[in-house]
């Protein structure tokens, strides 16, 4: 047991700055496709709702496709496939677009069930007393949704999280790519990626916490 | 002297189902009309029709001479619809309070963001119009914690601090245990006699009676009787409303 322990305290100095700087870029990448993927999917959660059906057949199609094609090819699309028609990204830009491509379709579809949770008197009474349509939704109906969708929306960012690794394969140094090239480097692979693993949990952690919390009591 | 509100070939369809006929009436200041009549006879529509909850298919409201609804010949958006909408206050069935605001905000909210009251006075105005339904003890709850009276008077509150020129009642005690219904009419009993503007839908006939000057008997998306509140309830003439009357005291 000593035995294994010991490569930690021999490279703790080394490979503690590298995988914090690596745990940063995941971090940095999952948050920041998570909020374009807010900002996304509740456009589509409205658009999904209106009165336009021609949109709302859009929208259902893109969250059809988008639920039927791996992360992985959206991703490689992005990065090697754009540039032949004369688009580049950074890979961590494509990375950011794909994710929070593929994670607005989910996030549309929490959204929605959110807003069709809502029940129609609350609308009619924000109406009533004299709001606009946007002072409705913004005052009234939004921090409802958001209330409902909360805690479902902290499991997706866990699961965006986690596939944000797939990022590794467009060459983003985030957790995972950071491990492989350590691993080759010091050839621990059985410790390097453990410590990988731990990396992802600590970020994941306090969320799903957070979610146990906000979830509704029957949901516990 | 001209109505308050005036109503002029109120007719509403949805689809092929015409589900108000045709409906005219008017309604002076300080009037309490009471709108009674059978399930379905259309009376929450013809309410809701007034602020454009729903849209009329045909005919014309006005109040204070102000045509509702309609600008230049052309519908008006919900958004321009807004500040017609804020003159009228609108009590519901179901209370539709806003479960994530408390019970002050749900009355103060309004106040500042339609009317533009600085917060201090809407939270004022809101404590008062608390008193008024006698909620003030309550103020900092959240309206999941109300009896369904408590909230049916909390939004009450919420339509007083519209200052509205008229107030809409629709069936505010059929979702209450009988033993709640009291505590409700008691308040409109109040609002009443401070000589408000009010239209109560209502299968209350003894409130009615009491408190209304006017009623109108709706059967089938028509107006088949009005009168003065006394004689009309007493001693309808028409067939139909005798024999609502009779079947609803049973
Ligand atoms: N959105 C709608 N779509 C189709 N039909 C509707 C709609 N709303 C109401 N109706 C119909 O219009 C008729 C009148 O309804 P309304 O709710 O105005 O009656 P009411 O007199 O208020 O009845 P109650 O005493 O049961 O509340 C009913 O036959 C109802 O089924
Ligand atoms: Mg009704």
């Amino acid at each position: 047991m000593t035995n294994f322990i010991q490569p930690y305290a021999d490279y703790a100095g080394e490979w503690l700055p590298v995988l914090l700087e690596a745990m940063g870029t995941t971090a940095l990448l999952s948050v920041s496709a998570f909020a374009l993927s807010l900002v996304f999917g509740l456009l589509l959660a409205l658009c999904r709702n209106t009165r336009w059906r021609a949109l709302r057949r859009c929208v259902a199609l893109y969250v059809a496709a988008v639920r039927g094609v791996p992360l992985l090819a959206i991703l490689f699309l992005l990065y090697f496939g754009l540039p032949g028609i004369g688009v580049t990204f950074d890979a961590f830009t494509a990375a950011v677009i794909g994710l929070a491509l593929a994670f607005a379709a989910q996030v549309a579809e929490l959204l929605r069930a959110g807003l069709m949770a809502i029940p129609a008197g609350q609308r009619e009474a924000a109406f009533a007393v004299g709001f606009t349509p946007y002072q409705s939704f913004t005052l009234i109906v939004l921090p409802q949704v958001v209330r409902i969708s909360v805690a479902p929306l902290i499991v997706t960012f866990v699961s965006l999280l986690k596939d944000s690794s797939l990022a590794s394969l467009i060459t983003v140094d985030e957790l995972v790519l950071t491990g492989r090239a350590m691993a080759t480097e010091y050839f621990l692979p059985l410790h390097i990626y453990l410590a990988v693993g731990v990396c992802y949990f600590l970020i994941a952690w306090p969320f799903s916490l957070l979610s146990k919390r906000l979830a509704p009591p029957a949901a516990r | 002297m001209n109505p308050l509100l005036s109503v002029t070939g109120l007719t509403k369809s949805y689809g092929a189902v015409e589900v108000l006929k045709g409906i005219d009436f008017d309604v002076a200041a300080g009037e309490k009309i009471a709108l009674i009549g059978p399930s379905g006879s259309g009376k929450s529509t013809c309410l809701r029709c007034l602020n454009f909850l729903e849209k009329p298919s045909a005919g014309a409201i006005h109040l204070d001479g102000e045509r509702i609804g309609v600008r230049l010949g052309r519908p008006m958006s919900d958004r321009q619809l807004a500040p017609q909408r804020a003159e009228m206050g609108m009590v519901f069935q179901l209370f539709n309070l806003w479960p994530h605001l408390s019970v002050t905000e749900n009355v103060a909210i309004a106040a500042r963001k339609v009317r533009g009251l600085p917060a201090k006075e809407a939270q004022e105005l809101a404590l008062d119009m608390l008193a008024k339904v006698h909620m003030t003890h309550r103020a900092d709850a959240s309206p999941l914690e109300l009896s369904g009276g408590q909230q049916q008077r909390v939004a009450i509150a919420r339509a007083l601090a519209q200052k509205p020129k008229l107030m809409l009642f629709d069936e505010l005690t059929s979702a209450l245990d009988p033993e709640l219904v009291h505590e409700v009419l008691k308040v409109m009993e109040e609002l009443a006699a401070e000589g408000r503007t009010m239209l109560i839908v209502t299968h209350e006939i003894a409130f009615a009676r009491d408190i209304a000057d006017r009623v109108l008997f709706l059967d089938g998306g028509r107006i088949v009787e009005q009168g003065p509140a006394r004689a009309l309830i007493l001693s309808p003439r028409e067939p139909r409303t005798q024999a609502f009357l009779r079947q609803i005291r049973h």
